[in-house]
């Protein structure tokens, strides 16, 4: 018999969310892969596991942000994922509210970048995220939210 | 001295980039390459460009002896990584360069924990970079996260 390989669907925007989205690949050993974020360059970081490339787009361009909705939508019917996981922001937020829409497993990791108040984004996703972790002790005060360590030290 | 300056992938930060290239200009120092978004202010004392590709950001950083940047994490971990000396300049509201003042408390929560100098003036900057070049860096991070946040996601993952 043979167990089938977890799909993840490894979500962030481009920068410091995508760096941050990186580091955790050790966590996704033994399962199938496939990243979706903002620039087709980044394609290049992960060449072993498939990518997707939507708009680049944050909630202050409202016609973009319909595009990227539609786009991100599109990439997690096509590549059913078991679990969706995003560092943020935007294209991982809608990834993880379409996610939980359709029964997958969700995680949100707040951006070490939020160190006095989780980000927009964060808050947005926390009634969406199956699993809600900040990167910093302090932030983790509201339930469901939690502290787990962060992706530097 | 090689210094790399890094502004990022969204808004232009132009009251940074006013900054080095007037101490540039005085020091007559000009081994610096910087990446300046759409900026409206394009540096003379040195050589620039809007974008970088990550292979050639990955080239730079690793020339360099001293990075210059916006309190971006993009930047700020990949100094980490590198154990490259890096200045860090938040972007601020009031001047409209971003949307709201959280690169401040990145900017200090980093620098208290020895990772980052954090300036935050245009004269804070020039004086940073008078002593850059006795800057030391911060130890080396490893490639990936913390052990006891890659566990707990392995176990949330196969669960």
């Amino acid at each position: 018999m043979t167990i089938k390989r977890k799909k993840i669907l490894a979500v962030a925007s481009g920068g410091g969310h995508w760096i941050q989205l990186l580091r955790l690949r050790p966590a996704f050993e033994g399962c199938e892969v496939v990243y979706m974020s903002t620039h087709e360059g980044y394609q290049k970081q992960v060449s072993d596991s498939a990518f997707h490339a939507v708009t680049d787009a944050n909630r202050w361009n409202k016609l973009k942000l319909i595009v990227m909705s539609f786009e991100v939508i599109w990439v997690v019917i096509k590549v059913r994922p078991d679990i969706i996981i995003s560092t943020g922001a935007a294209p991982g937020l809608l990834a993880i509210i379409w996610g939980k829409l359709t029964l997958k497993k969700t995680i949100w990791l707040d951006s070490i970048a939020n160190v006095e108040k989780i980000s927009m984004s964060g808050r947005l996703a926390k009634p969406f995220a199956t699993i809600h972790m900040t990167q910093w002790e302090q932030l983790a005060t509201n339930a469901p939210t939690v502290f787990k360590g962060n992706v530097i030290t | 001295m090689k210094i790399f300056v890094v502004v990022g992938t969204q808004e232009p930060f132009d009251r940074m980039m006013r900054a080095i290239d007037e101490w540039a200009v005085k020091k007559g120092f000009v081994d610096i390459f910087a990446q300046i978004s759409r900026a409206s202010y394009v540096p003379g004392g040195f050589e620039s460009t809007d974008f970088i590709s990550p292979e050639l950001f990955d080239i730079k950083f690793k020339e360099a002896d001293i990075i210059v940047s916006h309190a971006g994490m993009g930047t700020i971990i990949s100094a980490l990584q590198h154990s490259k000396p890096i200045i860090v300049m938040p972007r601020l509201a009031q001047f409209h360069e971003h949307r709201n003042d959280h690169q401040l408390a990145t900017a200090k929560s980093f620098a208290k924990l020895g990772f980052v100098k954090a300036v935050y003036s245009e004269t804070e900057l020039q004086q940073a970079l008078d002593n850059a070049s006795e800057m030391k860096p911060a130890p080396a991070i490893g490639p990936g996260a913390s052990s006891r946040l890659i566990e707990y996601l392995k176990e949330v993952i196969s669960a």
